[in-house]
């Protein structure tokens, strides 16, 4: 049973249709890839899937769950976790803080009144910030931060959760190549426990990182298969690696 | 008369160099120590308001015991505007609500005992705040800043309007004559005991709420304020967080309308309306939004200055008072608090710090 299925996903907007009955399934320890020219539905396929639209028709269920009708609060309570195409730190609060505040959402409100799950979740604030090489910065304001490290502020965030499921809207987008190549070898151990959707421009990347691909065209899926396979797809050759 | 006008003159100049002046001198010295500007603003906003009745002639301890009250009003719209970023323009419904509540209660039942009379006013602006927030913030889906503002004002205009209309309220006169506040036998009167009562309540209610947005959940209400799509997507619940502190501040309103309808002796629909709604956005603004303190300067500003320019230029005054507030809304966004106080420390902390502090208790 996979763990997300997101079948004949439609999401019209006025006279312009966006998506196209497109279908994405993700196995458990995935890396998915959705890949596709400007405008073909990637990131309004990704936000029917984290409940920031909801799709026109279609159906997405998530571990064995039909989610379709979820808020962002219930699929972020079921497990699904999204890091936003638009940087969505917040800025004038520390890294500590951020992290902080991602690891806390479930706690309840009595627990939060008294502050009773900062000393407990401290050590998992420091080793989120280790892992994404920020523990040094802790303490200084997100705002501070270069872009690259933003986003990877923004990552350690949305895992911070413990999502069963990541959803990544372009995380190498303004980043330098250096900093490409470590984005990928963060996001390599979360494998263990977490799957992945990824949309990105950078093919190579993607290539390195994924498991699978989907190659979405003018709203609909073109293909679907190991990055092997999308390699051999001659139509998609025709159509987006060329180009690329 | 001339004599009663230089002493307003003078006292208000008190009050405002009295809180104005670490604003002009000390932002570069403090800035460097860090950490530590606002307990000492605090603490001398704090020692000015304990001496004041002494030094004060008494119609002017009685001002000042309105400003206290006020400045309570004001914390209630901080917490909700300023640490939540819900854009409350109809605070007065709860403060006139609770205020026309304890008039009822006093004029019909005869109860003034300060004992009923808080709990019921809190209780009064409480359950408004549930009413209202729970139509306006709460639904599956968040509701959008305007239709938020748009609401909280109407509610303050509808009651407004309500109550000029109906008889049983007194309409346009409101309701006149209400007996003092009591404890037993003691009847609290303008002067300084009642000054010194309504301080402790300040005193009291800024501390329960510098605990509240210093705690995990003022990171939350940060987390709101910046960015709420964003936190909703941790799996907050955004929405429950506005209601709840939408309530929060709604009862603090309560609290000060019904120690507002004792202390003035009556109530009329105006503190139901528009004008003290957009007052209380005004003293917070002013003051600085997000900071508890800059919301009770700024409302002792603000009236300080009113009444002294109301006394010393009769007819400009509230032209002057309107440049002044242009003037700092325009320059300094985050109000006059943002002189001395550094965007680190104001964002602040939350939470005890487990290990960096080292002394924190579990």
């Amino acid at each position: 049973m996979p763990l997300l299925e997101a079948q004949g996903i439609s999401k019209v907007f006025g006279k312009l249709t966006a998506l196209d009955g497109a279908d994405l399934t993700v196995g458990e320890n995935e890396f998915h890839g959705l890949i596709g020219p400007n405008g073909s539905g990637k990131s309004t396929l990704m936000k029917c899937v984290a409940g920031a639209e909801v799709p026109t028709t279609g159906k997405v269920s998530f571990v064995n769950t039909d989610i379709t009708a979820f808020t962002p609060t219930e699929r972020a309570r079921a497990g699904m976790s999204l890091k936003f195409q638009i940087t969505s730190v917040l800025p004038t609060l520390t890294l500590y803080d951020n992290i902080l505040l991602a690891l806390q959402a479930q706690s309840s409100l009595f627990d939060l009144v008294l502050s009773r799950t900062r000393n407990r979740l401290h050590d998992q604030v420091m080793t989120m910030l280790t892992q994404f090489r920020l523990a040094d910065r802790a303490h200084d304001a997100a705002a501070a931060l270069s872009h690259g490290q933003q986003q990877w502020l923004e990552i350690a965030m949305a895992l911070a959760g413990k999502p069963r499921l990541l959803l990544l809207d372009e995380p190498t987008g303004g980043m330098s190549l250096e900093e490409r190549r470590v984005t990928g070898e963060l996001l390599q151990p979360i494998k263990q426990h977490c799957s992945l959707v990824i949309v990105e421009h950078d093919l190579g990347f993607i290539r390195d990182i994924c498991d699978r691909l989907t190659v979405l065209d003018q709203g609909k899926v073109l293909a679907s298969g190991t990055v092997a396979e999308i390699q051999a797809n001659k139509s998609v050759q025709e159509i987006y690696l060329r180009r690329a | 008369m001339s004599g009663a006008r230089e002493a307003v003159a003078r006292i208000s100049e008190d009050v405002v160099t009295g809180e104005g002046a670490p604003a002009a001198s000390a932002p570069a010295r403090q800035a460097s120590a860090g950490w530590k500007v606002l307990p000492i603003v605090e603490g001398l906003v704090l020692l000015i308001a304990l001496v004041l009745p002494w030094v004060l002639q008494d119609y002017l301890t009685v001002f000042a015991t309105r400003v206290v009250i006020l400045a309570l009003f004001a914390l209630s719209f901080d917490l909700v505007w300023g640490y939540a970023g819900i854009m409350s323009f109809g605070q007065a419904l709860f403060f006139g609500a609770a205020g026309y509540g304890v008039a009822l209660m006093a004029r019909d039942l005869n109860v003034t005992s300060i004992l009923l009379i808080l709990p019921a006013g809190a209780l009064i602006g409480l359950t408004a705040a549930l009413l209202l927030g729970g139509f306006l913030l709460l639904g599956r889906y968040p509701s959008s800043v305007i239709f938020v503002s748009l609401g909280t004002l109407t509610g303050s205009y509808a009651a407004d309007r309500l109550a000029r209309g109906w008889y049983y309220l007194g309409g346009q006169n409101g309701i006149p004559s209400i007996p003092p506040l009591t404890l037993g036998s003691y009847e609290f009167e303008e002067g300084p005991v009642y000054y010194y009562m309504v301080l402790a309540i300040l005193v009291v209610v800024y501390l329960l709420c510098r605990f509240l947005v210093r705690s995990q959940f003022g990171l939350a209400l940060a987390g709101l304020r910046e960015n709420e799509q964003r936190i909703a997507f941790f799996g907050y619940k955004a929405q429950h967080l506005k209601a709840i502190i939408f309530a929060v501040g709604g009862t603090i309103a309560g609290l000060a309308g019904s120690l507002y309808a004792f202390h003035e002796g009556f109530v009329w629909p105006n503190m139901l309306g528009v004008v003290f709604s957009t007052q209380v956005v005004l003293y917070v603004l002013f003051g600085g939004s997000g900071t508890l303190i800059g919301a009770v300067i700024g409302t002792v500003i603000i009236e300080g200055v009113s009444f002294w320019l109301s006394d010393n230029y009769r007819d400009v005054w509230p032209i002057i008072l309107g440049v002044l507030l242009l003037l700092v809304i325009m320059f300094r966004p985050l109000g006059l608090i943002s002189f001395v106080l550094g965007e680190r420390e104001r964002v602040g902390r939350f939470g005890k710090a487990p290990k960096e502090a080292g002394n924190a208790a579990p």
